[in-house]
């Protein structure tokens, strides 16, 4: 018996050796997933592990960029006043065939309205099929108010009626939480009683297919061989779980795997200066900002916020906690978003004009808090150091700062108070690529009050009605001239100072071919290829 | 000592209540909301805040919400993890070998370099190996863990090479979970290498784990030498002419071990914590780098559901070292 299990053992390792060699490709990714259904999840570990690896949306952004581009959807039209949305489904897309799940059907309408109406239909049971399951990119979308029906036209037409214009719409659909999934499998879950495997054993119709997962340790995916977008040339794919930044970059080192993120920014130039890898960079969609409460005296004043923004020496500020990961930021989009505003000229840095105006204002002895988020985010590697360099830049002028702190759960809850004294440093990635996601979401009007994410309880008419403009207009032109327009009141009323943007590192193995950078954070590996 | 054991088992029913209670009371006194943390920085209305908590039972008094779980413990029911809604018991049972297997290498190689040194250490009181050795077990003892691992994947994975930096096995190695232990299921799969890579994966993580109670039980067992040592009845076996070594082999070791495995037995404790920090150093899938992790995301199921998991282990644990001791050592029964 043992022999034979040897011989068996043996034989194995033999024709492993001798056999076609398959190409891993291994990932050390930050964390664990919570699972793999892409619309139930605000973490982006989630989304990696599950949109663009397992699953496709209707459209997709195209790579690289934040333009939108056809994925299962082949084309689209839209009527004269943007309130209709038909798309035509590629013909012939199949979901993946797994040891739990074969498919008998290709990719229809029927598929895309299952998708949608199980995160906003009550009656249905995929709406809670998990404990404490929520939908919080499909409600904060406004998806629920916004779409009024999902037609099929026939088994490769669906037509999406909006109760009114959207133009972000189109882009939210390339989000994660729009990710296309099977309704066939979903009824043979339910038949089974069996719901929550939706989220432990995904199926999909993406350029690779579920394996397995081990929590805290590995997630492991086979290139799905039918894929609509061509065969991949990874066989397996594997997520390798190693939360540490230190860890992550030594197992890049001793090419225990190929491709990391979220390198410690003190690593990067040694990253950079070994040869056996490569680091890509790119701007990142995100922006860091401290927002003052402007419902609160003197900060309801925009001269004393222009005064302190005069107060603060940005560059050196960038410089110190970024250590040349990041640049200066005027606007509260990021330069590389359409409709910035390169136009706009933020605050000088001029500490003699910002007392002369603090004096006029009437404020002596002006003490306030600067909170500092005890987490490093991709926007802030240490608010820490950013409170303290405020705080010497604002003594220059006499304003004394206390910088405060809380644990990072605490520090959201209490930074949405709108009765909150003192300025928050925090900051924002963007979602879709579009213009709406940062103005309205951080600094319209329906974002103030408790719980919204507008910290600057800002609530500005000319603003608001610019932005609320661009949402219901279709025309792009228009649009980018409503929100350059919108930045320009911004930078006049100054509810924030904006702080920085930062750059965004990824290195991989020199031998990774193909690899393109998500300007929204994701991390995609269709179309990688590992060179021999 | 039937009466000792009950005693003792009776014990520990309030003390399993006062850890329902401190389980369950210290994720609500941390700060933050797990519903918000959910949120992060997009924000949340108030409505979809009330609602989630809802869903959640977070709405329900406090009291009420403690009564459900000690009700829900009765059945065998930990909680549903928040983050990967899967129950916390299943969750504990997959994650729980990993931390076991690196607890055993850790507390064997603590025993087997710590005993020895200590008992030498006595043995050749006050010279250079004496003071040697204990200088290394205090400097071992407050070693901060998570600086000592990185240095030492540094140092034998970065520059030398000779151990892998973290995880369990090579991931190109791919078998069933089957006994949860990878140095055994890494055996069954067959797979030529697969032992070698689990072994050679664990070898870091113990030592790093082992640091500090090797330098405990180190320590310890050299007092108890000492203190044997200068027993009456080791100094009449050395009149009478035994060899030192057969005196220590004989008489003093004996003894002197009956604290040192009250020693090890409380180090359970102390490998938990630093599991805590080792796994998560590591990527070592076990339930420490679990704890921390559903910590930070606020899982209030998992955490308390662990927390008590791994009180009930570490008191069970305790429990069987008070028994042995009471075996060793029976004057301890009637004290």
């Amino acid at each position: 018996m043992k022999f034979a299990h040897l011989l068996a053992a043996s034989t194995l390792a033999v024709m492993a050796a001798g056999g076609v060699h398959a190409k891993t490709l291994v990932y050390c990714s930050e964390g664990s997933p919570e699972g793999f259904d892409a619309a139930a999840t605000t973490a982006g570990t989630t989304m990696d592990a599950a949109a663009g690896t397992i699953l496709n949306g209707l459209v997709q952004f195209e790579p690289g960029t934040t333009n939108v581009q056809p994925a299962l959807a082949e084309s689209w039209e839209v009527n004269e006043d943007g309130t209709e949305y038909t798309f035509k489904l590629r013909p012939g897309v199949k979901f993946h065939t797994t040891d739990y799940f074969t498919p008998t059907r290709d990719v229809t309408a029927d598929d895309v309205i299952f998708s949608f109406d199980r995160q906003g239909n009550a009656d249905s049971p995929w709406i809670n099929y998990l404990p404490g399951i929520s939908y919080e990119y499909y409600n904060s979308m406004e998806m629920p108010a916004l779409v009024k029906e999902i037609q099929k036209v026939d088994d490769l037409t669906v037509k999406f009626v909006l109760t009114r214009a959207e133009a972000p719409f189109l882009a939210n659909l390339a989000m994660p939480f729009a990710s296309i999934i099977s309704k066939e499998y979903a009824d043979q879950l339910e038949a089974d009683g069996n719901l929550s495997a939706l989220n432990s054993q995904p199926i999909g119709t993406g350029p690779y297919q579920f394996v397995a997962y081990q929590p805290d340790a590995v997630i492991r995916y086979q290139a799905n061989p039918d894929y609509w977008n061509g065969a991949q040339a990874i066989d397996d794919l594997v997520f390798a779980i190693t939360p540490d930044p230190a860890v992550r970059r030594q197992r890049l080192e001793a090419g225990e795997c190929h491709v990391m993120p979220y390198p410690a920014p003190a690593d990067i130039e040694a990253l950079k200066g070994n040869d056996t890898l490569q680091v890509m960079e790119q701007a990142g969609l995100n922006v860091a900002y401290l927002a003052y409460n402007t419902t609160i005296a003197p900060f309801d004043n925009p001269e004393v916020r222009r005064a302190l923004n005069m107060a603060m020496n940005k560059e050196a500020l960038v410089e110190a906690v970024f250590q040349g990961t990041g640049v200066v930021a005027k606007n509260p989009i990021p330069p590389t978003m359409w409709s910035y505003n390169d136009a706009v000229e933020d605050n000088p840095y001029d500490p003699e004009g910002a007392k002369e105006i603090l004096a006029a204002e009437g404020v002596d002895g002006l003490t306030m808090e600067v909170w500092a988020m005890p987490v490093q985010r991709p926007y802030m590697p240490n608010a820490r150091r950013t409170a303290e360099l405020i705080q010497a830049d604002f003594a220059e002028v006499g304003v004394n700062v206390n910088i405060v702190s809380y644990e990072w759960g605490e520090y959201l809850k209490r930074s949405t108070d709108p009765t909150r004294t003192g300025a928050v440093i925090l900051g924002w990635t963007g979602d879709n690529g579009d213009p709406d996601n940062f103005l309205a979401v951080l600094l319209g009007c329906a974002a103030t009050g408790d719980g919204g994410a507008n910290r600057a309880q800002w609530c500005n008419e000319d603003f608001d009605k610019l932005i609320q403009d661009a949402k219901v207009t279709t025309d792009v032109a228009e649009r980018t001239r409503l929100y350059e327009e919108a930045q320009v009141v911004f930078k006049d009323q100054n509810p924030w100072a904006t702080l920085a943007h930062s750059t965004v590192y990824m290195p991989m193995s020199a031998k990774v071919q193909g690899y393109v950078m998500n300007p929204l954070g994701r991390h995609s590996f269709e179309g990688v290829d590992l060179a021999e | 000592m039937i009466r000792f054991f009950f005693g003792k088992l009776a014990y520990l029913i309030p003390t399993f209540i006062g850890i329902t209670v401190v389980a369950f009371g210290f994720v609500r006194l941390l700060p933050g909301d797990p519903v918000l943390l959910m949120a992060g920085e997009r924000g949340i209305t108030p409505e979809r805040h009330a609602l989630l908590s809802a869903q959640l039972g977070f709405d329900r008094p406090i009291v009420m919400q403690y009564l459900d779980f000690v009700g829900g413990l009765f059945q065998g029911d930990f909680g549903t993890s928040l983050a990967t809604r899967r129950p916390v018991l299943g969750e504990f049972l997959t994650l729980f070998p990993a931390t076991v297997e690196l607890g055993l290498c850790a507390i064997l190689l603590a025993t087997l370099i710590g005993i020895p040194l200590g008992v030498f250490a006595a043995i050749k009181r006050g010279s250079a190996f004496d003071q040697i050795s204990m200088g290394a077990a205090l400097v071992g003892y407050s070693m901060p863990i998570f600086w000592w691992g990185l240095l030492l994947i540094i140092l034998f994975s970065g520059i030398l090479g000779w151990t892998p930096v973290s995880g369990r096995i090579d991931l190109l190695y791919f078998f069933p979970n089957g006994t949860g232990f990878m140095l055994i299921d890494s055996l069954m799969s067959g797979q030529s290498g697969a032992f070698r890579s689990a072994l050679s994966h664990l070898i870091l993580p113990s030592i790093v784990l082992a640091t500090i109670p090797m330098a405990v039980i180190a320590r310890q067992s050299r007092s108890a030498m000492l203190e044997v040592l200068s027993e009456d009845y080791v100094r009449t076996a050395r009149a009478k002419g035994m060899t030192p070594w057969r005196v220590v082999g004989i008489h003093a070791l004996r003894n002197a071990m009956i604290p040192v495995i009250t020693t090890i037995g409380l180090q359970i404790g102390v490998l938990m914590a630093g599991a805590i920090l080792t796994e998560t150093i590591f990527s070592w899938p076990g339930i420490g780098k679990w704890m921390i992790d559903s910590i930070s995301r606020r899982d209030y199921p998992s955490v308390q559901g662990g927390l008590l998991l791994i009180a009930g282990i570490v008191m069970i644990v305790n429990l069987v070292v008070d028994l042995l001791y009471g075996i060793i050592n029976p004057r301890i029964r009637h004290s």
